[in-house]
């Protein structure tokens, strides 16, 4: 049900592509204005995410017990998965970033025959993960050669080396299929296995379906309808260099992509896209493991007002000697006893 | 807020990243239009229309290896009955001769690299 509302929500956004640039005509509105408010968009809502979430507190180190901790020299520590200082804090978060370290860890368990509960490793979200965000950096990082003139050599190097098998014309960039193919097991993950269906919301479909439509148009474009890139590179251009124009002969399937990104740019900074940038402020990996080793005192303790016995004595002296209540010091500290 | 600092950095950089497409624009300071090609003066009838050449013709250049090579079948008939040699060297470039002035322009502005003159000699512009 999550998912058909997703889905339904996906179908009207092409509606509204269909009957904007199909029907209406309105390729200056889908071509430009759409695209400018969805990067506008994208860019302040990020920006108002992390400084939301800076301004948030992080009282204290969380500890988590997947390594053991620096202590006594004669303990082997494991200082990427417990770090002690800096260097370790960046290898766990490289670890994590790059590589998913903690989807690595994913268990399943299942009831095995005689009712036995089992536990072992689950390694398919990881690798699944792994496949879905390489491409499709990989495939956001070629896009850059419609964005730059002169193309940069290191977008023609990635480019030959995602094309290196040469299977066709165009040839097929392999991290285009394997973005496909990533993001369609992703969803049939969430459909298959009963427990993760359960828990999957409208706003974990609608991400994957988005993204199914972009790269699914944008393999259309490429392999089977054919637009024409030089005037899309015209319009990139017009875009990077605030003279927008569109040029004539855009298809029909381009605007399609095109509205696709710019939803998923707009809808990002709202949405749980936003690990991307909130990855790096996860407290249990950004932090160093130096619970024990040094006394973390609360940044925002204010200070206490404290009222010491020594300091009451002196305050209530000659009162306390009158009811013949027992003293500290007898001598009395104020001047005025003394004459 | 302790860590405005490393906070700030990283938003900063983000931003330099995902504008970089403007940085880039304003230092090359190349202008954004589409490239001109360099037509042929004398003939105007190609071995497709150019509707057609302009989205298909690395298809059309695929094709006709694959005939060529496997099949040993060497001749195209166009449209409009005109049979030609199926020959990037001798069909093609008899007519869009400069290959800097025609197929480069288009392929560098896109960045594309046909993997053509893998195989092909490149011709070479008389002097």
């Amino acid at each position: 049900m999550n998912a058909l509302y997703a889905f339904i929500t996906v179908v009207i956004l092409y509606l509204v592509v269909y009957l904007g640039v199909g029907r209406m005509g309105l390729e200056t509105f889908f071509g430009v204005v759409i695209p400018y408010a969805a990067i506008v968009l994208f860019l302040l809502g990020f920006v108002f995410r992390i400084f939301g979430w800076a301004r948030s507190t992080v009282p204290f180190r969380i500890p988590t017990t997947s390594g053991q901790q620096k202590s006594l020299s004669f303990i082997k520590n494991n200082n990427l998965e417990s770090p002690h200082n800096t260097v370790g804090v960046i290898g766990r978060m490289a670890l994590e970033i790059l590589f998913f370290r903690s989807l690595f860890r994913n268990t399943k368990a299942e009831v095995k025959d005689n009712e036995r509960l089992v536990y072992g490793p689950d390694k398919w979200l990881w690798a699944g993960a792994l496949v879905f965000h390489w491409s499709f950096l990989v495939v956001f990082v070629r896009h850059y050669r419609f964005f730059a003139e002169p193309v940069p050599g290191f977008i023609l190097g990635l480019q030959s080396l995602d094309g290196i098998f040469q299977i066709g014309v165009p040839v097929v960039y392999l991290t285009g299929a394997a973005l496909l193919a990533g993001v369609t097991f992703l969803f049939l993950r969430r459909v298959v296995i009963p427990q993760v269906r359960y828990i999957s919301l409208p706003a974990d479909y609608f991400p994957l379906f988005v993204i199914m439509m972009i790269a699914g148009s944008g393999l259309l474009m490429r392999h089977f309808y054919k637009v024409d890139i030089v005037n899309v590179k015209e319009l990139a251009m017009g875009l990077v260099s605030f003279a927008p124009s569109v040029p004539e002969g855009l298809g029909f399937i381009f605007y399609v992509h095109l509205f696709f990104v710019s939803v998923l740019f707009a809808y990002f900074p709202f949405s749980k896209l936003m690990h991307l940038g909130g990855v790096f402020l996860s407290p249990t990996r950004n932090l160093a493991n130096t619970n024990r080793v040094k006394r973390h005192i609360n940044p925002w303790n204010y200070d206490v007002k404290t009222h010491t016995y020594e300091e009451y004595e002196d305050e209530f002296r000659d009162v306390m000697r009158e009811a013949g209540l027992p003293l500290d010091k007898e001598e009395s500290v104020l001047p005025l006893e003394k004459e | 807020m302790t860590d405005a600092g490393k906070i700030i950095a990283g938003i900063v950089l983000f931003l330099v990243i995902v504008t970089s497409p403007m940085w880039y624009q304003l230092v090359s300071g190349s202008t954004p239009g589409a490239p001109k090609l360099e037509m042929p003066v004398d003939v105007t009838d190609c071995v497709e229309g150019a509707d057609y050449m302009r989205a298909f013709h690395m298809d059309l250049l695929n094709v006709w290896r694959d005939d060529v090579v496997r099949e040993g079948d060497r001749i195209h008939v166009a449209p409009d009955g005109k049979e030609y040699d199926k020959s990037l060297s001798r069909t093609c470039m008899s007519c869009h001769s400069n290959k800097d002035a025609f197929c480069d322009r288009c392929h560098d502005y896109a960045g594309v690299k046909p993997y053509c003159w893998d195989c092909h000699v490149e011709p070479r512009e008389q002097p």
